[in-house]
């Protein structure tokens, strides 16, 4: 095992390992090793060690960090000065168990993005700049920190959400926002599933800025908020910002969803909790033994997935994203076919199967395959920056 | 025209063959998509960066699809380079050609395919203005965000070329932010779909990589747009600081202080005497620096939000504070700044620099811009997006004066410098294209770029796309046949 504690060691490390062509195993933290294909090697690169903060300007809504900061490290010295990640990263923890400690660099390197991606993008929107080493133990800068740069290709982009796959982060240096002053969140019952997505539908095509919307069926309904939301379907929209503003967004958006279903207000504190739960997939993170996939699909056709679905096997399911994200537990096979299929149909999309056993996952591919072009465009990429192919090998499927 | 830019030379057998291309080409398109005629290139042979331009081999105008995989798959048999153009508003050359080079304009793809609100996106063919998108669905409450100062002729292609920004991208992000998925032809001309309606496609961040990639890994001939639901209202309030600086802390507190107003734009003295005397805006003319923030949402929250941001300007000494009073007040205070690019031009050329610093070296790069100018004997103006620290000094200069117009060319990259140095970024918002392309050592390693150029290759194996664009023409990989050199 190599632990490198700072960029010169990790260069090395990865020079010696190009040289041989000796694949590595990265690790941050390890909270996600559930999440992709096993890794196919035994030498495991852990990035544990490299960590700090390297700088951060409050007033300039930036920091840098090394690639191996804790996840809390960053979170404390942002709620030190009221600020925040504003892509809220789903921690994985809940989903696959274990004690380790999820690390920023993992956070970027899968993507991790939650609820409020709907408003204010992914991870990878809110990564400004990278330094990684390539499969060549080259040290590459790509974008900065600032928050408008169009010089050379998009590097940040294509690392951000690569799985370690191509390369190694040093350092990532991302954009972080004011914490809002405050918070609430409207929840409509006992709405079904198509019902659910239009009124959220509706509710993001009006002018009061939600800045997440969920929909919970029954089904999961009680697993969330320990229980407090009773027991009918509940689709929660959520408003943040000044005090004053949110005061009058709030009035607007419980007018226009009155006729819908009984409404109710959860405060900033309640919502937090509840926002987390859908974030981390708290109303499946119990049922270790099912297979759970994360599917995204266009908002609209995410409720009609899975009635489609249920004619056939036995799922359950609740929704993110004004109803594109869908995470869906299988009762008993993951049917990979099926579900792609089904997702085909309708539009488009993807599936990632989450979590399933050893077994499954060596026989069903988790992730979406793509179509032959992109498939090829994608291992020239690969080629063009780990040309030894000894990042992560069989983490993703190219 | 000037010179401190090299071009590459271009191909002779190309050059020799160019009747039996043009025959060919001819096959591939119906009539009157083909612009081979000397007098008809010549709007073709620039864009918005005049200081240089080249006549091309000629112009291909195709209306599918189909038919720019086909011109695509016969210029990458025959190593004929291709440029791709949007509508020619590019202001770092990324649309200029050469004389061995195939234009492929997309101003004939030019439907908007479907609108989609309950999933709040749009599907459109790259020759869609940007401003088209925001009319098509104004009725209907919404808007596309990316709002560049060119919208009323820039097209949805070109923005993604260059992943454009705007005014508004302070609270609603650029391009690459916005853009849900494209149809792209590829080198071979092979077509691919990347994304769809979905908010992430599964693999790698392909869309990431191709927004803002100038053209040069493929042709974009549809895009899946975002668009959003309009606010109710939006008011900007003028602010008058009797120094930059003062003006820079202010923008500093507003933002650190959680408010994020959809645009902060910055002008300095000069630029306001040039923007008044064009606009009579009632900008004032007794401050040294002067801010545009525009808030928006109901009347109540804009009023919540503007007394805070009042709060804080009269804490930093703010000595005007203007507050537009009506619709019309409101479009006299944008008309001031969103024709500063062409008031400056009534009196003078100038260009326009694009560099990005951070918030906190705002006053810095302002001040050392000032010294910069001054040592070249010239004037500058600044108007820009402070909320974000993208700087657009224009510097003024006389075009019929080639010595000058030589020290122009010097100084701006002399400021380009000085961004990166100071932690930014040559280019915020206008692209690389030809004009910072051999600056491009200054703010990364040989490393860097090498990489940058690997990952190009991948896209396109013989650089056809673009190929004397954003990578200085020096040291390319050898791998990359004729036309990287």
């Amino acid at each position: 095992m190599y632990q490198p504690a700072n960029e010169d060691e990790l260069i090395a490390c990865i020079a010696d390992a190009a040289a041989v062509a000796t694949p590595l195993n990265i690790r941050g933290g390890g909270t996600r090793d559930g999440l992709g294909n096993p890794v196919a090697c035994e030498a495991k690169l852990d990035l544990s060690a490299l960590t700090g903060i390297v700088s951060y300007n409050p007033a300039e809504l930036v920091m840098t960090a090394r690639a191996g900061t804790p996840l809390a490290e960053i979170t404390a010295a942002l709620d030190a000065n009221a600020q925040m990640l504003t892509f809220e990263p789903m921690d994985h923890r809940p989903l696959y168990g274990g004690s380790g400690t999820p690390t920023i660099g993992g956070v970027f390197a899968v993507n991790a993005s939650g609820p409020r991606r709907i408003l204010a993008g992914a991870a990878r929107d809110n990564l400004l700049g990278v330094r990684f080493i390539n499969g060549m133990g080259e040290v590459i800068q790509s974008g900065g920190r600032v928050m408008k740069n169009v010089t050379g290709l998009d590097l940040v982009k294509l690392l951000a959400g690569s799985y370690g796959t191509l390369g190694v982060f040093s350092t990532v240096t991302f954009k972080v926002l004011p914490k809002p002053e405050t918070a609430a969140t409207i929840v409509v019952s006992g709405l079904n599933d198509a019902e659910a997505a239009a009124a959220m539908a509706e509710a993001m095509a009006l002018p009061v800025e939600v800045s997440a919307a969920a929909h919970l069926p029954e089904s999961v309904v009680g697993r969330v908020l320990n229980g407090d939301l009773a027991n009918a379907p509940a689709t929660c929209l959520r408003l943040e910002g000044l005090t004053e503003s949110v005061d009058v967004r709030r009035e607007k958006l419980l007018a226009a969803m009155a006729d819908k279903g009984p409404v109710t207000v959860i405060d900033q504190e309640r919502g937090e909790k509840l926002w987390c739960d859908i974030s981390n997939v708290r109303p499946f993170a119990d049922r270790r033994d099912k297979p759970l996939w994360r599917v995204s699909v266009t908002p609209s056709a995410g409720h009609v997935l899975v009635a489609a679905l249920r004619l056939q096997t036995g799922v359950d399911a609740f929704y993110d994203w004004q109803g594109g994200l869908v995470w869906l537990a299988m009762e008993q096979d993951p049917e990979a076919t099926l579900l792609r299929a089904a997702i085909a149909q309708l539009g488009g999309g993807h599936a990632t199967l989450v979590r399933a056993s050893a077994d499954m996952r060596a026989s069903v591919p988790v992730f979406e395959p793509q179509p032959k072009p992109l498939a090829m465009l994608s291992a020239r990429i690969k080629a063009a920056i780990d040309p030894h192919n000894i990042f992560n090998p069989g983490r993703i499927t190219l | 025209m000037s010179d401190i830019i090299a071009f590459r030379e271009p191909d002779q057998a190309i050059l020799e063959r160019r009747t039996e291309i043009l025959a060919d080409l001819a096959d591939l398109l119906p009539a009157d998509c083909l612009v081979t005629e000397e007098r008809e290139l010549v709007p073709f042979e620039t864009d918005a960066f005049v200081a240089y331009r080249r006549l091309p081999l000629a112009v291909a105008l195709p209306q599918s699809t189909e038919q720019v995989a086909a011109l695509v798959r016969y210029c990458h048999r025959f190593n004929i380079p291709v440029i791709p153009r949007g509508a020619g508003t590019s202001l770092s050359g990324g649309a200029i050609p050469q004389e061995d080079a195939l234009v492929i304009g997309v101003s004939k793809l030019n439907r908007i395919l479907e609108v989609d609100l309950p999933n709040r996106c749009a599907r459109v063919e790259a020759g869609v203005t940007n401003i088209a998108i925001s009319q098509a669905v104004d009725a209907d409450g919404f808007f596309y965000a990316p709002d560049p100062s060119s919208q009323l002729a820039c097209t949805i292609g070109g923005n993604i070329g260059m992943n454009s920004g705007g005014a508004h991208c302070l609270k609603y992000g650029v391009t690459t932010n916005n853009l849900l998925g494209v149809r792209m032809v590829m080198f071979d001309g092979e077509i691919v779909e990347i994304g769809g309606k979905a908010l992430d496609a599964a693999g790698y961040d392909l869309l990431g990589l191709v927004c803002g990639s100038e053209g040069q890994l493929g042709i974009v001939t549809e895009a899946t747009v975002r668009l959003i639901a309009k606010p109710e209202g939006a008011r900007p309030v003028l602010f008058g600081f009797p120094t930059s600086e003062a003006a820079g802390a202010c923008v500093s507190e507003i933002i650190g202080a959680g408010i994020i107003p959809v645009a902060i734009e910055y002008m300095d003295k000069p630029a306001i005497e040039i923007c008044e005397a064009f606009a009579q805006a009632g900008y004032p003319m007794d401050v040294e620096a002067l801010l545009i923030v525009e808030v928006e949402g109901s009347d109540e929250e804009m009023e919540a939000m503007l007394a805070r941001i009042i709060d804080i300007a009269k804490r930093h000494g703010v000595s005007t504070v203007k507050e537009s009073q009506s619709a019309t007040e409101a479009a006299l205070i944008w008309k001031g700044r969103k024709s500063a690019f062409g008031a400056t031009g009534r009196i003078s050329d100038y260009i326009c620099m694009d560099g990005t610093v951070p918030l906190g070296q705002l006053s810095y790069v302002l001040s050392e811009t000032s010294r910069i100018i001054a040592r070249y004997g010239l004037r500058v103006a600044n108007v820009f997006h402070a909320g974000d620290g993208n700087m657009h000094p224009l510097i003024l200069f006389d075009a019929n004066d080639p010595e000058e117009a030589r020290k122009a060319e010097l100084a701006g990259n002399d400021i380009l410098r000085l961004c990166v140095d100071a932690g930014g970024c040559l280019t915020g918002e206008h692209g690389v294209g030809i004009e910072k392309r051999d600056l491009m050592t200054h703010q990364y390693s040989r490393a860097d770029l090498d990489q940058q150029m690997h990952v190009r290759a991948a896209f396109d194996p013989r650089w056809i796309f673009n190929p004397s664009k954003v990578f200085p023409l020096e040291n390319r990989p050898r791998s990359a046949a004729g036309n990287a050199t």
